[in-house]
Formats: structure tokens, sequence, C-alpha cells
């Protein structure tokens, strides 16, 4: 059964589109239908000002409006979905978000501004205005300070008006989709074993969940791609599950709900998911996506692999788990063999035998602190005995090597020694040649040791080990 | 009533917020419309041995392809020489220069044309750094000088001397729209041409020039760009000749819009440069000579650069007296991007050396910065107040300034408080800093300095207003509407600001060195009094009053002085002109009085005023990572008496925040073969919204009315930008401060941008001394701890 076309809704419109290619983007489309409101500032998601709206599901399963890049997104994969652009926000007269931006001066030259429109106008439903709604929105002429009086202004808003009612009314449940054009074929299943079997037929074809990493080829046009596949609607994908023992989660959730669901769980996580991209792209950005890729300055590997997660790969053979230190084969290279997809990431709660606690945190250091990719990130665990003894310790980086790695001799150097600064020291001189990571254009190599042992101090520092000034111990 | 000082919303505000308003690439695409794509070089710097597009044309969708044999008049688009070749034949000099453009129906087309367009190269070895220009040696122009008084002599007799260097990055633009023109050729061999210029005029002439026809068959029209900064000024110009050249091939409307990464590989940046100097210092910090070598990198052709330069030279004294004083400049050509104008044009790379050397100075000294910095500030009359291109500070603000911004920012206080929490923690350090700004205002070229102006009244009354201005964002449309609403006493919604175009104000000057208001105000100001006098005239005849100079234009009305009662509403004037056949149609014009320079001796009154302003930072820095975040600013700036301080605030804002990028994380990456590499936001950092800090203060210096200046006003665009020098040297501070207690450094030299990685290395530098100072040092020894 395939569909002869794509549906959309448009502002309210609905549009079928018959004959256009599933990768082009949805931002390309808007273009070239007119709808030229939306900008393209760098094709790339990186500038916002292709930021639209979409009515999706939020981290607890409510209707909600959530930006995101348009530059990146295929249509294939907005197909049966309701967008907002800047053309929709006014109804006779400005919207309040509109409002309050004309009021503050909060455009100048006005290139980035339906992009911070529509970036407000999402957080401004959730309740959610604040910097961070907006700091994947870049401007070059106001130095954002009459873009944040603006955001202030309607901060505190209560909604209530015709976007409300249609939230309201929304349907949320993405449904399957077969279009085949004369030389593409995408599909959209809602179960995995449908995907597993496509992937029986087309072994070839490209996975998709978010399509931030992908959706970049797309935006460049630097890859034809025949099948594509999206796993973003597959229910066996879209679970978040956590129990005192254990955290799984599936492998297409969308970054912003883990971030929502799983706060306060892994501090470790909390804070790299902070750091990681913008709203945007976290809105869209998947777990899976981010192992599938492989990249070796991922950010998410570093935490999954200081807290030892566990990889649930299926295949039309059957599933397996795999540990996080085996998934990363070489640069870019992951254990997944063809037909396989990640279903999930599993990370215990459980404390190291004999350890009465337990210290983690990440770190990430890029040029800019926001939206960078990161020049090192870091992610440590530590299991303290009641003498203050380290009985396990994980130290996992990114940006050191072809593959994100843990420090394993350091960490077996580690064991059973005091948790205090005298070790500290030790360990670092240890970290800081432990890897021979390369001289790129975001950092030197040198820079990179540097962090890679100095990170590991910041990371005893602020669990609250014993304050020393560097001079004395050099 | 009048809006001249309120603060009034752009007048494009609406249309930016319901994406209403047009871009140039945003203009309905008539049918027919062609696109075109590179075909890029991938050495910095080879000869070209072999170019085939046979295969390209082949290619479904491709029309043509455009090369240097499809150029009927000058394959060059040089500005100030003609240097710069539009498509390369014999040798490429920059990595990435486009060689030839193919041309499809659509963009996509182009594109897979351009895949099959084949060039052979034999390599050549590429100049990439001022290092190895100057060693080659290979420059644009012979070296400059500027001097005062007799510097050789009084370094050989100060009583401190230093020498030392410092090396600045460029800049990209990132406006957020990318270049973009389409062109529309009629059969007659005129051209419409659509284009994101900053200088309609320049590119009409490059463009005639390029296609061997005279300027008036080419008309340029600039709706609103997406951003400019200096990047539209000379950039956009072979952008648009590439799309005529095209148009003029096919005889079909051709577009061009830059992808970003093409963008950021084509086109010009602020120059990188590299100064050295030797400073000659009192005990008090008082500098008594100073020579200094600013080298500027060109890149491979001239474009801007000798202005940009000269800017440079003429700021090297940024707010303070330099009594002795010698000041060389030359322009160094590598195999890059032919850097441009940038916001501050030369200006931020010439100010950023001295305010190096001033924090320098005072830490050899052991004094407080700030303290050395007003020291040295212009003051009094005569020599103290005098330039070293010998021009008269009239009103010098600088200290009025520096005082109010101490005391918004309680300087004095948070001094003690932060040295108070630099010593209580190891691990992060506090800065604090103030600096100033002085920046002439003017172009230097003198003949820059005039603008035009044209107003159509209709006869219901609704007016157009043209002048020689681009708006890029800056407001400048905004604020003329204000100037010719008030001017001619009518409500600013009888206007409609018509896009900038050479077929209304020929003849225009760059909209550029923040002079667009102040040249462009009063050229429209001029229109209204012309159309003025001729309504008053009209006026006096309805009202029966003997003399038209009685009557006073206000809030649509025109009535008499003195006698209120006798009124008559504007557009019923308007109707009566036409009756009376009155033209209802003005040009006005303005040029810039008493500005002068001599580039024989580099002496002159080279800008009409300076404007001031002065800033106040606090960062502190992380030693593990050498990150920083920004806590604090507090700025005073002089706009004069505010056309509109909606809009003056947010060009400071705006240019703040531009000069941090600039100064902290914007670093442009190019490798051992003059690839840059950073060509994409996804590589190349600018400032997102979380680097700006909550407590961020601005307050316009108040009584501040500048004479002679449109309405009191003062320009805003660039002065702004160099106010982020306080960041610099905050961290510069809290670098510092990683030496305490057993360490205080005379120097602290940090690699520009400060990024991470920079900073990290300069702590560890004082560190390092620090360790060997504790052990070397045994009478200035402080105990750790
Ligand atoms: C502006 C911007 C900023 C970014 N910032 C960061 C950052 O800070 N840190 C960071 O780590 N990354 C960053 N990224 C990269 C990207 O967002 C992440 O890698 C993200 O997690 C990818 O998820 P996705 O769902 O969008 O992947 P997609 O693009 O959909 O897919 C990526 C790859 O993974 C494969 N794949 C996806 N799901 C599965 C699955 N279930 N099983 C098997 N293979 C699968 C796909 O086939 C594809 O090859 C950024 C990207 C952008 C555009
Ligand atoms: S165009 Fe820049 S993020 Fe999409
Ligand atoms: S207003 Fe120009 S980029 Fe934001």
């Amino acid at each position: 059964m395939s569909d002869s076309c794509l549906t959309l809704t448009i502002n309210g419109e609905s549009v079928r589109l018959n004959d256009i290619s599933p990768t082009m983007t949805l931002l390309d489309y808007l273009r070239r239908i007119g709808q030229i409101g939306t900008k393209e500032g760098c094709g790339d998601g990186d500038c916002g000002a292709c930021t639209v709206a979409i009515v999706a599901k939020g981290s607890k399963g409510q209707p909600h409006y959530q930006a995101m890049n348009s530059c990146l997104i295929p249509l294939g994969s907005v197909a049966g979905q309701e967008i907002i652009t800047v053309e929709g926000v006014a109804n006779g007269q400005l919207h309040p978000v509109q409002a309050a931006m004309v009021k503050m001066g909060g455009s100048q030259c006005g290139y980035c501004t339906p992009g911070f429109i529509m970036s407000l106008f999402a957080a401004y439903y959730d309740r959610t205005v604040d910097d961070v709604s907006v700091e994947g929105n870049l401007c070059r002429c106001t130095g954002y300070l009459a873009i944040r009086r603006a955001a202030q202004l309607i901060a505190q808003a209560k909604p209530q008006d015709q976007f409300t009612e249609r939230l309201a009314q929304a349907t949320l449940e993405l449904n399957s989709i077969c279009y085949i054009t004369s030389n593409q074929q995408f599909y959209r299943s809602t179960r995995l074993s449908e995907v597993l079997d496509l992937l029986q037929h087309h072994p070839n074809a490209t996975l998709v969940a978010g399509a931030t990493d992908l959706g970049l080829e797309l935006s460049h046009h630097r890859k034809h791609i025949s099948v594509m596949v999206s796993l973003e609607a597959v229910e066996e994908l879209n679970l978040l599950t956590d129990t005192s023992e254990f955290v799984e989660i599936g492998a297409a959730v969308p970054l912003s709900h883990i971030e929502d669901k799983l706060r306060g769980v892994f501090p470790s996580l909390d804070e790299m998911l902070h750091w990681f991209a913008a709203r945007q792209v976290r809105n869209r950005a998947t777990i899976g996506g981010n192992l599938g890729t492989a990249s070796p300055i991922g950010d998410l590997p570093p935490v999954l692999l200081s807290l030892e997660a566990q990889v649930r790969i299926a295949s039309a053979t059957g599933e397996r788990s795999v540990m996080i230190a085996d998934f990363f084969k070489g640069y870019r290279q992951t254990d997944l063999q063809p037909g396989e997809v990640i279903v999930s990431v599993k990370i215990s709660k459980h404390l190291t035998q004999g350890a009465i606690r337990r210290l983690s945190q990440s770190y990430k250091v890029g040029k800019r602190g926001t939206d960078d990719i990161s020049i090192v990130a870091a992610a440590f665990v530590i299991d303290l005995d009641e003498h203050n003894r380290i009985v396990h310790a994980r130290l996992a980086y990114g940006g050191v090597a072809a593959t994100p790695v843990r420090a394993i001799a350091v960490e077996q150097g580690l064991l059973g020694q005091p948790w205090t600064i005298a070790t500290i020291q030790q360990t670092k001189r240890d970290l800081k040649d432990g890897f021979t990571p390369l001289t790129d254009l975001r950092g030197s190599a040198d820079y990179r040791k540097m962090l890679v042992a100095n990170l590991f101090e910041k990371f005893f520092v602020e669990m609250g080990g014993a304050t020393i000034h560097p001079l004395e111990v050099g | 009533m009048s809006t001249i000082g309120k603060r009034k919303s752009h007048e494009s505000a609406e249309g930016h917020v319901t994406g209403n308003a047009i871009y140039t690439d945003d203009q309905r695409l008539p049918a027919g419309m062609l696109s075109l794509y590179p075909v890029l070089s991938p050495h910095a710097r080879a000869r070209i041995t072999k170019l085939d597009v046979s295969a390209a044309v082949q290619v479904d969708g491709v029309v043509t392809v455009v090369a240097a044999d499809d150029v009927p008049g000058e394959n060059n688009t040089g500005v100030i020489l003609q240097d710069e070749i539009l498509f390369p034949t014999e040798e490429v000099s920059y990595w990435g220069q486009a060689i030839v453009w193919v041309v499809g129906e659509t963009e996509d087309a182009a594109r897979l044309g351009a895949e099959k367009v084949v060039v052979e190269y034999e390599p050549l070895q590429p100049i990439l750094t001022i290092q190895d220009a100057i060693a080659a040696p290979s420059f644009h122009n012979e070296p400059q000088v500027i001097r005062r008084g007799d510097p050789e002599i009084t370094l050989q007799q100060a009583v401190h001397q230093l020498e030392g260097e410092l090396e600045i990055n460029g800049q990209d633009h990132f406006y957020l729209e990318t270049q973009v023109s389409w062109v529309i050729p009629d059969s007659e061999g005129n051209y419409q041409v659509y284009s994101s210029t900053q200088h309609p005029t320049e590119t009409q002439i490059i463009i005639a020039r390029v296609l061997g026809i005279p300027n008036n068959r080419v008309v340029v029209t600039c709706l609103r760009m997406g951003g400019g900064f200096g990047g539209k000024e000379t950039q956009a110009n072979p952008v648009a000749s590439v799309a005529a050249i095209a148009a003029h091939k096919t005889g079909r409307p051709v577009r061009l819009k830059l992808k970003r990464d093409h963008d950021m590989i084509l086109t010009g940046k602020r120059h990188g440069f590299w100064g050295q100097y030797t400073v000659g210092f009192t005990d008090e910090g008082k500098i008594t000579a100073l020579d200094v070598t600013l080298y500027a990198d060109g890149g491979w052709s001239i474009d801007l650069s000798p202005p940009v330069l000269l800017r440079a030279m003429l700021h090297i004294d940024n707010a303070y007296y330099i009594p002795n004083l010698e000041v060389r400049g030359r322009i160094a050509k590598t195999h890059k991007v032919s850097n441009t104008a940038f916001r501050g044009f030369g200006g931020p790379q010439g100010m950023i050396v001295i305010e190096d050397i001033l924090d320098r100075i005072a830490r050899t000294l052991n004094l407080p910065p700030d303290r050395v910095r007003e020291r040295n500030f212009y003051h009094g009359v005569g020599e103290t107040n005098t330039t070293h291109y010998g021009q008269d500070i009239v009103d010098n603000r600088i200290s009025r300034i520096w005082q109010a911004v101490k005391a918004n920012a309680t300087f004095d206080e948070r001094r003690e408080a932060i040295d108070q929490f630099n010593q209580m923690n190891a691990y992060k350090k506090r800065g604090l800093a103030i600096t100033p700004v002085k920046f002439g205002i003017s172009f230097n070229k003198t003949q820059y300095n005039q603008a035009g102006s044209l107003i159509l009244i209709y006869t219901d009354g609704s007016i157009q207003l043209n002048h020689g201005g681009t708006e890029m964002g800056q407001g400048l449309h905004t604020k003329m509407l204000q100037v010719a609403a008030k001017s001619l006493g009518v409500t600013i919604d009888r206007f409609r600001l018509m896009p900038t175009s050479t077929d209304k104000v020929p003849n225009t000057s760059a909209t550029a060195a923040s002079s667009g208001a102040d040249l462009n105000g009063q050229a429209v100001k001029d229109a209204c009094e012309t159309l003025k006098s001729r309504l008053a005239a009209v006026a006096a005849k309805w009202l029966k009053l003997d003399s038209p100079e009685e009557l006073v234009f206000e809030n649509d009305w025109i009535y008499c002085r003195t006698y209120p009662t006798a009124q008559v509403r504007f557009e019923d004037v308007v109707k009566q002109a036409y009756s009376d056949r009155v033209s209802l149609s003005a040009t006005g014009y303005y040029r810039t009085p008493n500005i002068y320079w001599d580039a024989k001796t580099g002496k002159g009154r080279p800008f009409y005023y300076y404007a001031y302003a002065a800033a106040v930072s606090e960062v502190e820095v992380d030693g593990f990572t050498g990150t920083f975040k920004l806590r604090q600013v507090d700025i005073v700036h002089d706009v004069g008496e505010s056309l509109n301080p909606l809009v003056d605030q947010g060009q400071i804002e705006g240019g703040f925040v531009q000069g941090m990028g600039w100064l902290t994380m914007e670093e442009l990456v190019w490798d051992d073969k003059g690839r840059l590499r950073t060509h994409a936001p996804s590589t190349y950092k600018i400032p997102t919204i979380s680097e700006i800090p909550e407590h961020f203060t601005v307050h316009l210096l108040e009584r501040a009315a500048q004479d002679g200046v449109i309405y009191g006003s003062k320009a805003v665009g660039e002065p702004p930008f160099m106010l982020a020098f306080s960041v610099r040297e905050a961290i510069r501070d809290a670098i510092a401060a990683f030496g305490q207690p057993a360490y205080v450094p005379s120097y602290v030299p940090l690699a520009s941008p400060a990024t991470p990685e920079a900073t990290l290395m300069a702590i560890e530098q004082i560190r390092a001394a620090a360790l060997t100072s504790t052990v070397m040092e045994g009478d200035r020894q402080l105990s750790p701890l």
C-alpha cells in the first residue's frame, strides 16, 4: 500500500503534495511556494532564522507548539503534521509576541526576526519564555538585549486564544507513511517489526529519527537518499521507563523530553543535555541518532560511557544488547550491522558494591558556551566507600580520539585510592598524556590534553573536594 | 507632534515580525529566472592550466557557464585600484576563489553542472600570513607614516620603555542575510538590478564597467538588507556583477544568493592586523613617546584596505594624548580573501593596540589600569587636546563620560569586592575593566561626505521619501522619516520610504562610516526646506498673509505664528499648490563643511566631530578551562541629542556584542594550505543570547546636543563596537589574578580572540611565572595563602 501524496497543514491550510521529493527540506518547500517570511541564514540548523512551530507531543504527552529548524527537516518527516510559520501568527492584529518585539525594538535588520518570533511563539504557549527558548536563534544586529526585554514582556502571560484552542483539537499520533516517487521512497512506521521488515527489503535504506544530523546532508544536497525510513513514530522506540533500578530511554525519544522527564535522575545527563545544541535541535534530536552518528565529538556518548549504559539493538533475526563501551568501533563506525536498529539505551541506577555514595557530573568545553560542538566533553562517575576510598571510577571523554573513549588505565589506577587532592594531582599527570588528540579548527592537541586533566580536577573541586591553591601543588 | 527624540520603533518592525518585510531574495520571481552556482578554487594560489566546461553544459537544466570570455567590458571589480579580477583566467589568488559560474534553470541544475566543470591547476606557494608577506616582501602599497613630535629622542629619554607586539584576528560579518542580487535585462540594453548592497551607486558603476555600458543603463535598487556591517559595501559588487554578466549572456533574469558557506569563503572580512610598538612613559604612567608599526592583512586585492589602514593609524591614539608619536602602516598582500570594510573600519585594530599598551604600562608600574588610562586622556586646550594628525578635539567629552560610567558602575566598590573574591577563590578569578572610545566621524575621503534626497508630494498629500542611504537594520530609514516629518511639519504616516535606488538619487556614497543619518538627514531636511518655502508661499496666499516667513508647519497644519487661528491643512495647501502650478517635488543636497585631509603630510581635520563612549565590564574566568562569563556591563554613550533613543540604544548594545564576539570567540581559522576551516556557524561562533549578562545598562549622555549635526544628534553605528575592549581588558585583569598572591604580573599577553584556549594558555603562562618568581624573587616574595 502506498500513498500517492504527502499531506501537511500550513497555517491552518491543508496541502497535498504529489511528485515532490520527500527529502526536500521544509524550508525549501516553504520558500518555493512563496511563504518567504521564513528565512535561510545558514542551512545548518545553527542560526534559527528558519524556525517554524509544529504541533507535536510534549514531554507529558500533551499537544504543544514546538520550535524546530525547517532547514533540516525533510518534508516526509512532517507529513500529516501541522505547521505554523511566521505568516500564520498574526490574526488581524499583531500577536502578543510580535507586539512585544515591535515595542521593545527587538528587530533591527529583521532577517533573524521571523525565527525569533517562532521560537518565542512556541515558548509562549509552553509558558517557558526565557533566554533558553531563543538560544538557538542568532541575531547579529541587536545584541539580544531588546529581544530579551521583549521576551520579558510576555513571559508571564497565560495565553488563551485561537492557538490554544487549536492545540486542544490537535491529533498527535503520527500515521504510517509509504510515499513513493519515481526515484525515492519514504516510509514511516509505527511498529518496530515493520521497520525491521522494511530493512530486510531495503538493506541500504537510511534510517532517520530527528534528522538533525541527516538534515545537514539534505540541506547541503550532499546526498541523494533513495530509501528513507523514519523511526520517529515507532512505538517501541518512544518509551521512557524510569524505575528504582534502572532507566531505559527509547532511541527515538527527543532530547527535550529526556531533559524534562529525567531531570534530577542523572546529574551528568542533565548537565550535558543543557549544553547540547539549542532548543530547536533538542526538540528533534534523539539519543539513537546521537549514537547512530557515532561522532567522536558527540556529547551523549561520554555520559553513557561513564554510566555504563547498555544499548539494545534489534533486527529481523532478534534482539541483542551491547555495552556502550563496545558499541563504538572506530572513527564513525559502530557495532550496528545492516538491518539493525537501536531500540533503547538502558542505564542502571545501582551503586557499586561497597560504595556508599556516587559522585558524577559531566562537562563540555566549546569555543562558545552555548550551542557549540565540544572541543572536549567529559563525564565522570566516582563511587566512594565509607572511608572515602574510590571503589569504582569511570572517566569518559569525547573529542580526544577517533571515538568517544574511557581512560581505562587511569580508572584502574584510581581503585582503592583516597578521594583527595593528592590522588587527583597524581591522576592529572597520567590523564594529560593519556590520549593523543588532534589539533583542529576547534582547538589544539595541547589544549585538549590540558582539558582532559583539568576537567577531572574541576570535577573534584565542584564535588566539594578540598580547595587548594593551584600554586601550592603545581 | 514630532517624533524626534522619541523611542519610535523601526519603521519596518511590523514587517519584520510578521514576515511581510521583503528582502532582495524574497521578491516574487519572474518566470524564467535563472540561478548561478560557482566553481571554487581548491588552491590558495595556483596557475590555471585547463578549463573545460563542456560536460557541465550537457547537464540537464544547465543553460550556460559564464567565464572571463563572457565579460563584454572589463573583467575587474576593483574599486580603488583595478586589481580585482572577476573571473580569473591565469592564476587563482585565494582558496575558494570562484573561477566560473554555472547558469542553471534551477539552483540544483547549476550545482550539478558546477560539479562537472573541469579545471586543472599547477599549485604555487601561497603567502598566508602577514609575517610571510613581510618576508617575501609582498605588499599592496608603500609604507604610510603619520608623525608628531620627536619620538626617537623622547623614547631614548623616557624613564621607562617597553617593546611589544600584538596580533589581531579578523572577523566575518555574519550578516544573517547572505549576499544576494538579481538582474533583469531588457531588450534595449538596460539592466534593473536588485541588490543587497550598502553602496548602490558603486554597484551600478561596477556593473556598468563589467558590461561596458554607461552608468545610466543600470539601475540598482536596494530594498533593505538583512544586515551589512560593512560587508556589503564593496562585497556586493562582484555578486551583482556575475549576475549581470549572466543576464547579459542569456538575456534572461538571473538571481544569485550565496549559500552561507560560499559567502564566508568568497567574501572579504575584517582585516587581521599585526602591531609592533615601542613605548616610553613616566613613573606616573604617562606616555611620552610611542612608535608603532601596523601591518594590515589586505588579502589578495587591495579593495578598501588603504582607508581602513588610515583609519587604524588615525585611531592609534584612541582617547589619549601622545606627545611624540610615529605610526607607520602597510598593507600585506596575501593569498586570502580580500579584506574589507567592517564596523569600525580599521579603528578597532588601531585602538586595541594602545589599550593593550596602557594595561601593560599600568601593570609594569603596579598602578591601577583605570588610573593610567585617565592620566593619559586628551585634556585642556591646544597641544594636549590635539591629535597626532593635528585635529583639535573640539568638545572633548571623554572625562565627563568616564566619570559618569564609573559612577553608574560603582567601579571603585566593585574593584574592592573583586579583589576580595579573587583572594578567596583559587580556581576562578574575576576581572574588571573600564575603557574609553573616541571615534572620528566622517569618511576619511573628503569627497564621500555628501548626500542627496528626493521628496515627491502627491496631490492627496501622501509623500514618497527617497534618500541616498541604505537600510541594513541600523534604523536609518526610521530616522529619515522622523527628520522629514519634523522638517515638513507633518505626521510620519504620510510618508512612504522608498527603496534606495540609483534612478532616484544619483552618485551617492556608501552607507557607511556611521555617517548615514548625519549626511542623508541633512539632505532630507534640505529638500523639505525647499518644499516648505514653496508651500509657504501658497499657504500665505491662502491665508492672506503678507510674509510666508511667519508660517509654522506642524502636525499637518500650516499656521501663522502670530495669529495661530489663521491656519490651513497641509493637504489643502498641497492641492492648491498643484492648481497654482507649483512643483511638489524637490531634491535635497548636503556636504559636510570644514573637513580636509592632506595625505602628503598626514595632517588635517578629517573628522567633522568625534563620538565618545566608555564601558565597564566584569568577567569571571574559569581556571580549569579558560572559559569566561561576562557578569556585568555598564555603558555611557554620547549620541548627541538622540534622534531616536530606541534605535540608538539598539546600535550600542548590538555594536558592543559584536565587538565582544570579535575579541572573545569569533575565530577565523586558516590551515597551512590557506583553506578557511571556519565557514559556517557550526564552526564560526558569534555570540548567542546566553553570552549576554543580565545586568547590562546603557545610558545616553545627557545635555549633549552636537552643533551643526542634524537636530543635534551624533553618529552611533560604529563607536560602540570598540566598547568591547573592556571585556578583553577585564579578562586580562582576571588572568593576572591567577598569579596572586605570590606574583603580580607586569604584563598579561593574551591572544586574540580570547577563546577559552587562548585564555587558559595565558593563565598557564602566569601560573608558570608565579612558580618561578616565588623561587627567584626573594624580596618580592609573598607567601602563598
Ligand atoms: C545545530 C546543531 C547543533 C548540534 N549540537 C550538538 C551537540 O551539542 N552535541 C551533539 O552531540 N550533537 C549535536 N548535534 C548533532 C545531532 O543533533 C545529534 O547527533 C543528534 O543526537 C542526532 O539525532 P537525530 O535523531 O536528529 O539523528 P538523525 O539525523 O535522524 O540520524 C543520525 C544518524 O543516526 C542514525 N540513526 C538514527 N536513529 C537510529 C536508530 N534508532 N538506530 C540506528 N541508527 C539510527 C541515522 O541513520 C543517521 O545516520 C547538533 C546538530 C545540529 C544541527
Ligand atoms: S537556516 Fe539557519 S538554522 Fe535553519
Ligand atoms: S535584527 Fe538583524 S540579525 Fe537580528
